[in-house]
């Protein structure tokens, strides 16, 4: 199918060339230390986070949050003996241990994230620490069983895997999904689930009750009008959806809606599950040709920090490199300069350009009854748009090239059985996506594209 | 050469990406039984007449089932030198089993020919126990450029195509490597019809060894290093019809008594020509293998975020018709000339292919669609085969051969089953033979069931292998027995 060939050459030489580089590297630096020492900058940029993290105040409680929250749905996972994704609690803990030392102390879970293990993790992780030194924010995750018996068995099952007493910011997770407004009202007025989070409140075991927003902007209308004195709210914001979202929900309209009445906002995606970081080449380079020691991602959070009505910007740090390039930027965080402001509206405007899929990796569509790895498939394609490998037409210059490293990429990151070819586009994907992608209709086009790609008639 | 020839054709076997069929492709063309099975009249003759002017030089270098018994002779040796005797013909056995061959073929029992015929018998070794280890080895490649980030080399599945083709090839080399270790050539001029119908004609070959009984001392040593046991040093004489013209025997000789000469002119000068013998130094790299255990995610009970459902293996349904590759014309044409030699099936890059289990085709190749389907873009199978079982065809030719018929079962499909909208068929079908309908005629906003135009159809399978219905697709492939062009 593949002409094997193709490219072999070049990877045994690429590996002889690594052994030629180390080689060489070692000899260099034995020359370079003979060198005037006294013009040589020891310290790298790299290294650890120094400042101080920037804290913002709750109008209501007066609590004192680290402009940096741990996002905890992308946990650092391992297999168990039986090949079983498991979260690595050690590594969680590691992860906790350094994110408090260096003043994050917020921490946003949900019963649903990483097949449920995610606030059991947090419970265990957390539990080392004093109770007075973090809050913890979890969600009422109920759109796929609005019962109120099995909803508020899933509260009371969060307080005792989170191991507290009272969670500090519960938020109704996840309003304007499904049918919009009527959802909500399945979800939370008509079972009575909502007069119960309130009377929650009154007891102290909620200190703050909240909700994130996805999707139909109505609903986020409509429970902002709605005679309940909401403590905060959770929205998607980034320098992107700040006026290109999707389906028009810009993050600006939601912002100044709730700036407006003075409630908290939590941000989520900041970075569009990674694809602020894993940009296309052009791309990265135009952001790091302002600020060359700075990171891709740094952009993108200094921008949802920027905005004075935040809370908090949640991050979902898998590896401890994340954290200390996080803590880098949010001690302290840098606000923008208006020139600043204008130079990431136009990236936005660049970025938008590409044909890139919205997937944020939040698996809220898995698992697909018929077996098919969707963010798998729609990831594996972005990443290939940003590094020039999705081909248009078998006249680019580097098709046969791109077509390779599309097709066996693609089955290395995705089992045959659960690729693009298998989706029965039955749609019952679709009305769990937060981002609002018609999935089957992106897959469809995907599987188009390989189809193409495999027959050579593009 | 012999090493030459057994490295090239054994990769025939092995590389799965056909870059070596493109240059090579013709070693397994100009083997002796395909050559007549295809009636390919040029290849016949020409080994006619190269064992005429040779001897049966054929199964020296061009057999590679012949080298594959100089390797084991050659080990055989290492344990034991001078360790061959001459033995007596066994005459009437060769002659049965070259009976039984041309009764086979002309009955129409390929499948016993292909049993006892040496290209087969290789074929069958190469590709069921020397393959699995090739492509393991690209696996471990392939994870090796995986981490480096590197497209050289991808991922190929290894599974067992034919369990009984697989004890049959086992049993096949371990039956060789005892004979061939022990005795060389047995096999080749007991049981081999090839070699016993090159030694009708190698008997009247031009250039043969000859012993010059004037310079030989009888010390034996001759008969002692043939592996074709033909040698009666008492006698001083070669039975012609076992010689395989390996020369062994001349580069033994301390007398300089044998020579590689035209026949009754016993020249004087005329040095050993043409074929000096391959030694069998043939390295063998073996890669370590390693089992790519295959994780399946588990199916959660909670309705939670992420994670997989479980996907079933899909199982071979029952079919009225075996289905037959694109170019084999008919079930007959294929049964007929099919020498169950399986570089078919290594060829075919999508696991469509896989030997049959049925006595009548035991060992040839059937067509199912439960690992892939017969791509669009592919003619392998066509391109490999060197009988002429599945002629060549072109890809544009190949979108006009119907060679089954899609059968749709209403109880499997999940439009009946989950009540669920679905059309991957449709979407998937490389000819439009599927149109999707409202289930229901009076409702056209109804769900929509697949219906199949069985003029269009050319049952390549793309709408069985993709059916989300498991372990029972609810669409699948009727084979045809006589190919027709749409």
């Amino acid at each position: 199918m593949i002409n094997k060939e193709f490219g072999r050459r070049g990877f045994l030489k690429k590996l002889g060339m690594a052994g030629a580089v180390i080689s060489g590297a070692s000899l260099a630096g034995c020359s370079s230390d003979n060198k005037s020492k006294n013009n040589w900058t020891v310290e790298g940029t790299g290294g650890k986070p120094t400042g101080e993290m920037t804290y913002r105040t709750n109008p209501n409680t007066g609590d004192k949050v680290s402009l940096l929250g741990y996002g905890c749905m992308r946990w650092p996972m391992k297999k168990d003996e039986n090949g079983k994704d498991i979260v690595d609690q050690e590594k969680v803990n590691e992860l906790v241990d350094y994110a408090i030392e260096h003043g994050v102390n917020f921490f946003d879970t949900a019963p649903v994230y990483l097949q449920g293990q995610s606030e059991t993790a947090m419970g265990i992780a957390l539990k080392r620490h004093p109770r007075e030194k973090f809050f913890i924010a979890t969600k009422m995750s109920n759109p796929r069983m609005p019962d109120f018996k099995q909803s508020v068995e899933m509260y009371k099952n969060s307080l005792k895997n989170l191991q507290v007493d009272y969670i500090d910011y519960y938020l109704l997770h996840s309003i304007g999904g499904g049918k919009g407004i009527e959802t909500f009202k399945e979800r939370f007025i008509d079972n009575g689930l909502l007069d119960f989070l309130l009377k929650e409140r009154e007891a102290g075991r909620i200190r703050n009750l909240g909700w994130s927003f996805h999707g139909d902007v109505k609903t986020f209308d409509y429970v902002l009008a709605m005679d309940v004195k909401w403590d905060f709210a959770m929205i998607q914001l980034n320098y992107v959806d700040w006026r290109h979202a999707s389906r028009n929900n810009h993050a600006e309209y939601l912002y100044n809606e709730l700036a407006k009445r003075n409630i908290p906002v939590n941000i989520m995606e900041p970075l569009l599950g990674g694809r602020l970081a894993k940009m296309s080449d052009h791309l990265v380079a135009r952001l790091k040709q302002r600020r060359p020691e700075a990171s891709v991602a740094s952009w993108a959070f200094r921008f949802a920090g920027h905005h004075p009505g935040v809370l908090t910007v949640l991050s979902g740090m898998t590896y401890k490199e994340h954290l200390i390039d996080n803590l880098k930027t949010f001690s302290p965080h840098e606000p923008l300069t208006d020139e600043e402001l204008e130079f990431l509206e136009e990236t936005a405007q660049i970025y938008k350009q590409y044909p890139i899929v919205d997937c944020n990796d939040c698996k809220y569509c898995m698992p697909c009854p018929y077996g098919i790895d969707i963010p798998g498939i729609l990831l594996h394609y972005n990443k290939c748009v940003n590094e020039g490998n999705v081909a248009k037409s078998s006249q680019d210059p580097n098709y046969a090239k791109a077509r390779r490293a599309y097709l066996v990429s693609y089955d290395r990151t995705v089992e045959k059985l659960r690729q693009a070819d298998h989706c029965t586009s039955c749609g019952q994907c679709n009305e769990h996506c937060p981002q609002r992608i018609n999935i089957p209709r992106e897959i469809e086009r995907i599987d188009k594209f390989i189809e193409q790609l495999k027959q050579e008639t593009l | 050469m012999a090493g030459v020839f057994f490295a090239l054709i054994t990769l025939l076997f092995l590389d799965f990406t056909g870059t070596i069929h493109t240059w090579f492709g013709w070693m397994a063309k100009i083997q002796f039984l395909p050559a007549v099975l295809a009636l390919n009249v040029i290849v016949v003759i020409a080994l006619v007449l190269l064992t005429l002017l040779m001897g049966r030089i054929y199964c020296s270098v061009i057999c590679p089932l012949g080298a594959l018994q100089d390797i084991f002779g050659w080990f055989g040796k290492k344990a034991k030198k001078n360790r061959y005797t001459y033995s007596k013909p066994l005459s009437v056995l060769r002659y049965v089993m070259l009976g039984v061959l041309v009764i086979a073929l002309v009955a129409g029992f390929t499948s016993v020919a292909a049993l006892i015929a040496p290209y087969s018998a290789f074929g069958r070794i190469a590709s069921n126990l020397f393959a699995p280890v090739y492509l393991w080895g690209n696996n471990l490649l392939a994870a090796v450029a995986e981490r480096a980030d590197s497209y050289a080399f991808y991922h190929v599945d290894v599974w067992l195509k034919g369990g009984i083709t697989f004890v049959v090839a086992l049993v096949t080399l371990i039956a060789l490597f005892v004979l061939a270790f022990k005795n060389g050539r047995t096999y080749c001029n007991t049981i081999c019809p090839v070699g016993t119908v090159l030694g009708f004609l190698s008997r009247y070959s031009i250039l043969k060894p000859m012993i010059d009984t004037s310079k030989c001392n009888g010390c034996g040593l001759c008969a002692k290093n043939c592996k074709a046991s033909c040698i009666d040093p008492k006698n001083h004489a070669i039975d012609y019809s076992r010689c395989v013209v390996c020369l062994d025997c001349i580069d033994k000789c301390r007398k300089g008594a044998i020579k590689y000469v035209p026949r009754k002119k016993v020249a004087q000068e005329a040095a050993p020509s043409g074929a000096t013998a391959d030694k069998g130094r043939r390295a063998f790299i073996t890669s370590t293998a390693i089992f790519a255990g295959a994780s399946v995610a588990q199916a959660q009970k909670v309705k939670m975020d992420g994670g997989f459902a479980t996907i079933e293996d899909k199982k071979i349904p029952k079919r009225e018709t075996p289905i037959t590759p694109p170019g084999s014309l008919s079930a007959k044409n294929l049964a007929q000339h099919c020498t169950a030699c399986q570089l078919c099936i290594s060829a075919c890059p999508n696991q469509v292919l896989r030997p049959s289990g049925d006595l009548m085709n035991f060992m040839q190749p059937e067509t199912s669609y439960e690992r892939g389907y017969c791509r669009p873009e592919c003619t392998k199978c066509s391109e490999v085969c060197p009988t002429g079982a599945i002629k060549p065809i072109t890809k544009e030719e190949k979108t006009a051969i119907q060679i089954g018929h899609a059968v749709w079962i209403a109880d499997n499909c999940i439009v009946n089953r989950d009540g669920q909208k679905c059309g991957n068929c449709e979407r998937h079908c490389p000819t439009g033979a599927i149109q999707m309908v409202p289930k229901d005629v009076n409702d056209p906003k109804s769900l929509k069931i697949p219906v199949v135009n069985t003029e269009r159809c050319i049952g390549c399978g793309a709408c069985e292998n993709l059916c989300p219905s498991r372990p029972f697709s609810a669409i699948y492939v009727e084979g045809h027995e006589v190919h027709r062009e749409i």
